[in-house]
């Protein structure tokens, strides 16, 4: 993983939308667009706009934190921990380790 | 005024019916030739036959592909019906073959499903909660 990578995956969680977007995945994964909005209003009926969590989601996609897969012509997505694990364990682990800091 | 018919833009007027009626449960009301391949034909629910018609309306107008192609990608359903118990419903259609996009989930006063109409639409089925 290189820094533009590192930068994606941090950039793409520095905004409360987007980790939202993470957190519904994490319960439900598999889900189209419609179905993301959807429930964003069933949970706390704050909607966010179709036009938001298009962004939103090409933001987390591009950083690989989603996988996308196609139901027909349908876009689907879940999440891919993978790349958030690699980034843990190159840059924030190190700081994390204990006896460093406080 | 009153809404009296609302369209779907579909692929294919007769596979359309076929899908409409035989599968979805609706019934045939208007069926006329208006130029061409084209037909005036609308269905409407056994539940409320002097209701709203569904106009199961030609797509051959250049915008309407790409404008379907877009909804479709994001799972946004062109068209939404009221069932009394969107679980059984979602059993029904799955036995006879309807591939969804969105199985049963709840969204807030309503719990929904959305599955492929096979004329190119997402089509939404929602049940109203009492809350």
């Amino acid at each position: 993983m290189n820094a533009d990578q590192l930068d994606h995956i941090f950039r793409a969680l520095a905004d409360p939308t987007r980790r939202r977007i993470i957190d519904r995945l994490r319960e439900q994964p598999d889900q189209s667009l419609f179905q993301i909005c959807a429930a964003s209003v069933a949970e706390d009926g704050k909607a966010i706009s179709r036009q938001a969590v298009t962004q939103h989601l090409d933001m987390l996609e591009k950083s690989g934190l989603i996988r996308v897969t196609w139901s027909g012509r349908t876009k689907i997505h879940s999440l891919d921990l993978k790349p958030l694990r690699e980034a843990v364990e190159i840059w924030l682990a190190r700081h994390l380790q204990e006896g460093n800091g406080r | 005024m009153k809404i009296y018919v609302m369209s779907v833009l579909v692929d294919d007027q007769s596979k359309a019916l076929e899908f409409y009626t035989k599968t979805l449960g609706f019934v045939a009301k208007h069926d006329m030739p208006i130029g061409g391949e084209d037909r005036w034909l609308t269905v409407v629910s056994p539940e409320d036959p002097g209701g709203t018609e569904l106009l199961l309306e030609p797509s051959g107008h250049p915008a309407a592909k790409p404008f379907k192609d877009a909804l479709v990608k994001d799972g946004i359903p062109a068209a939404s019906f009221k069932v009394d118990d969107v679980d059984a419903e979602f059993k029904r259609l799955r036995d006879l073959g309807v591939r969804f996009t969105t199985e049963p989930m709840d969204a807030g006063t309503v719990r929904m499903a959305v599955f492929d109409d096979t004329c190119g639409n997402l089509v939404q089925i929602i049940e109203m909660i009492e809350k």
